[in-house]
């Protein structure tokens, strides 16, 4: 029982936004869609496909289908399969979708991965308990630039 | 391959274009050759307004997994009824008395479970089973409460329920009830965590559908304690609410809450009309 179960988003390990990233209050959405990088440095897909699948990071398979990774066992379906997500979406609207999907999507189901507060009992990650002091997001900016290269690799 | 039925299972599926809507199980529960199970029906009470359908969590495990329950002898959760009926019938505390007692077998229970949580007139206010238990135990029986996840409890819940299996769940939520239910309501929408997902997100608005390796259940309540594989234990019904909030990245309630009471009359409410199940089986 100590272990969770469904969405193994661990918090990441270096908490302080990198030198020069955009903190999560700042970034500034356009119907949704953010435009400039949150780092200025370019996302690396390989590092995105590892936060995708991995449960401890951000473990979008949890929700998402995703033919091109067959090797990640049980991938969910509460969300859309992102394949051809690159046909449907821009650079910065997936960027959007990623740091905060509800700017996107209105009280959608999918978690805010770049932001750190309006929670309602924030835990401190798994454990159960509160959450002391300021929140990291669910992910790095250069995490969501990661996730971000990878997303504009899947065309159909 | 039957479409799931319900508003948000198919919003889902128009969602979600080719992923596959995995359906809950198309079988029937009878326990021991003999109780009929009602674990699936075609219209959620009135006041619950986010299901149409009701399904008990049976449909929603593996065939493996729901065959345990089908008989007495392959159920491990039985193995805590057996060790709870020992305890039935054993004197405890100052005043040399034991639940047999008063209330002789633990038949005499029949019926109980399905009104659990309800309102106790004389201390006015909601109660659940282990409350009722406890109450006995330390005002009747002079003897120590027991804590609320501790195995004695959750093996007494257990026999309890198992004596009302195949009854339809039927906790009132008017009177002195209602305002408990409005609680419970108001946690069930409402979107915890650092991951900002209620109740609703998963088991209303996506039951049927799997999160990772989970095939969501409309986390229904008529089976507890259920005997979780994965824990190979008895599981109470707070535990297992304390086990999804935190889940969602969020500050859990601790078992025996007021918060946790609340949820649980109104969830149990989603559920009146199921049979009862405990202690049932699951992952
Ligand atoms: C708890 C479920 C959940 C998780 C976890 C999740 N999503 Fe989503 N996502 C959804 C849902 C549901 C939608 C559909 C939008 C809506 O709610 O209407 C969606 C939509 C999307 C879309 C737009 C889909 C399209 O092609 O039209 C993208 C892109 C996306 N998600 C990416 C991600 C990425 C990347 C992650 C992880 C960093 C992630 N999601 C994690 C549930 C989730
Ligand atoms: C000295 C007598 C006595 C003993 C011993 C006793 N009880 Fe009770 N029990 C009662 C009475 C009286 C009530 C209240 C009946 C009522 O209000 O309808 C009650 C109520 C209950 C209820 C609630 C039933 C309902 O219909 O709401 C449960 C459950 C219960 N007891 C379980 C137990 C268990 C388990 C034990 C032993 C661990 C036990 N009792 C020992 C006298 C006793
Ligand atoms: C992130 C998704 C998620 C959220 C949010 C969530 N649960 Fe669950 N819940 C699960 C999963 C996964 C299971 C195990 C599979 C199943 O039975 O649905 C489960 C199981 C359950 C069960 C056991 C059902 C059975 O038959 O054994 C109950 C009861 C339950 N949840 C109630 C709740 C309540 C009440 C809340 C809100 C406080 C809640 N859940 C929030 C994912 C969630």
């Amino acid at each position: 029982m100590k272990r969770q179960i469904v969405l193994g988003l661990a918090l990441s390990a270096l908490a302080a936004p990198a030198m020069g990233a955009t903190a999560p209050s700042a970034v500034s959405f356009a119907e949704g869609a953010v435009a400039g990088s949150l780092t200025g440095t370019a996302g690396n897909p390989e590092e995105g496909m590892k936060v995708i699948s991995d449960r401890g990071l951000g473990n979008c398979v949890a929700c998402h289908v995703i033919s091109a990774m067959p090797d990640v066992a049980f991938q969910g379906n509460v969300g859309p399969t992102l394949d051809g997500a690159a046909d449907r979406w821009s650079e910065q609207q997936l960027r959007g979708i990623v740091a905060d999907a509800k700017k996107t999507f209105d009280g959608t189901i999918m978690p805010s991965f770049y932001k750190n507060e309006g929670y309602i009992r924030p835990g401190d990650a798994f454990t159960g308990k509160a959450a002391e002091g300021e929140l990291a997001p669910l992910l790095t900016a250069q995490q969501i630039e990661d996730v971000v290269a990878y997303l504009l690799t899947l065309k159909e | 391959m039957r479409i799931l039925a319900g508003t948000c299972a198919l919003a889902a599926f128009a969602l979600s274009g080719l992923s596959a809507v995995a359906d809950p199980a198309d079988d029937t529960l009878v326990v021991n050759g003999e109780i009929q199970m009602i674990t699936h029906t075609d219209k959620a009470p009135d006041y619950i307004d986010g299901l149409s359908e009701q399904y008990s969590g049976w449909h929603f495990r593996e065939a493996d997994t729901r065959v345990m329950q089908a008989d007495d002898f392959d159920n491990p959760g039985m193995l805590g009824v057996e060790a709870a009926t020992e305890v039935w019938n054993a004197v405890d505390g100052s005043e040399g008395k034991a639940c047999a007692s008063c209330h002789e077998a633990p038949e005499s229970m029949a019926g109980v479970r399905t009104q659990m949580p309800s309102f106790n007139e004389a201390k006015g206010e909601m109660y659940t089973m282990e409350m009722y238990i406890n109450e006995c135990r330390a005002e009747r029986m002079g003897a120590e409460a027991w804590d609320w996840d501790s195995s004695d409890m959750v093996n007494m819940t257990a026999l309890i329920s198992s004596v009302s299996r195949g009854m339809p769940m039927n906790v009132a939520v008017d009177g002195p009830a209602q305002s408990y239910w409005e609680k419970g309501k108001e946690m069930y929408y409402t979107r915890y965590g650092q991951l900002e997902l209620a109740c609703s997100n998963c088991h209303e608005d996506n039951y049927g559908n799997f999160i990772r390796a989970d095939h969501l259940s409309q986390g229904q309540i008529n089976g507890f304690p259920v005997y979780r594989l994965k824990d190979a234990k008895l599981s109470s019904i707070h535990n297992r609410f304390k086990g999804c909030i935190r889940d969602t990245r969020g500050e859990t309630f601790k078992p025996g809450s007021p918060e946790l009471i609340a949820l649980e009359l109104y969830v149990a409410s989603r559920g009146n009309g199921l049979s009862v199940e405990g202690p049932s089986v699951r992952n």
